[in-house]
């Protein structure tokens, strides 16, 4: 089984190409059984929306400050 | 601002108008650029002058604008042309030797994994429940720009060519004169780094400020 070192490489680079079957699998299989590369596979693309609504956020930002 | 010429807007737009005499919000805007690009390009100078030039060409149209929302989404849109540009002139001036410090290529994770290559016990990502509530707090943002800043230069720039300026990894490789195992190495330790940082400053304190 892979490591969680691997895990969060393959997840990292899942969001700059298209994994292989293989690693697709091996990949479920560990986040099925760790909870902490399960919380990072919901992260990383999380991280990739947050940079992207990085300028335009910053609208918002300085236009809605309603607190919520 | 100097009045004579005008030749080409006889009818200056109310809404351009207000926007363009909106001195605050034109020069927090400006103050915006000039973060986002001095943390891309990592040179003063270089900032400067790709935020001049993306607010010269969106002011130029700044009538078919309805809104200050509108213009600062388009400007922040040229801006990062012009962030692509200059990365892409700057290939040739790169060294990569400037850009894979010895620290950086020597990191290693045993303060992330253990020997097998495991979550340290209180390394592991925790849940974030529902993540993009943060993304309406103003606090959220400075904790971000914060997290953002504490990457290691290199680690920052090749994140943000990648998530923000959106340069295909080819493109990176080539800017930056290093190979694709190198750049995905990069960008994961920088989304590690990342997730970690908002985690700890954020995630882990109630998602308030």
């Amino acid at each position: 089984m892979m490591n969680c070192q691997q895990a969060t490489q393959l997840i990292s680079e899942s969001q700059d190409r298209s994994l292989t079957g293989v690693e697709k699998i091996s990949l479920k299989f560990h986040t099925m059984m760790c909870s902490g590369c399960k919380n990072f596979s919901l992260q990383v693309p999380f991280l990739s929306q947050a940079m992207k609504a990085y300028a335009k956020g910053l609208d918002e930002a300085g236009v809605d400050d309603a607190k919520q | 601002m100097n009045q004579t010429n005008v030749a080409d807007t006889p009818q200056p737009d109310p809404a351009e108008v207000s926007i363009l005499s909106d001195t605050a919000f034109l020069t927090d805007l400006r103050r915006q650029m000039v973060k986002f690009a001095t943390l891309q390009l990592s040179n003063g100078q270089h900032a400067e002058d790709a935020v001049q030039e993306a607010l010269m060409g969106a002011l130029k149209n700044a009538k078919s604008f309805a809104g200050r929302a509108a213009l600062k989404t388009w400007v922040f849109a040229i801006l990062k042309n012009k962030i692509a540009d200059v990365l892409r002139q700057k290939q040739r001036m790169v060294e990569a030797s400037s850009l894979l410090h010895e620290d950086e290529e020597g990191e290693d994770f045993s303060e992330l994994f253990d020997r097998k290559g495991f979550w340290q016990s209180d390394e592991k990502p925790a849940t974030w429940g529902n993540p993009q509530n943060a993304l309406h707090q103003n606090q959220f943002w400075k904790v971000f720009e914060l997290c953002l800043e504490a990457l290691p230069g290199n680690q920052a720039r090749v994140f943000m060519m990648k998530e923000f300026v959106e340069l295909d990894s080819g493109e990176i490789c080539n800017t930056v004169g290093i190979t694709t195992s190198n750049l995905n190495v990069m960008l994961h330790r920088s989304r590690l780094r990342l997730r970690e940082c908002l985690e700890n400053t954020w995630f882990l304190k109630g998602e308030r400020a």
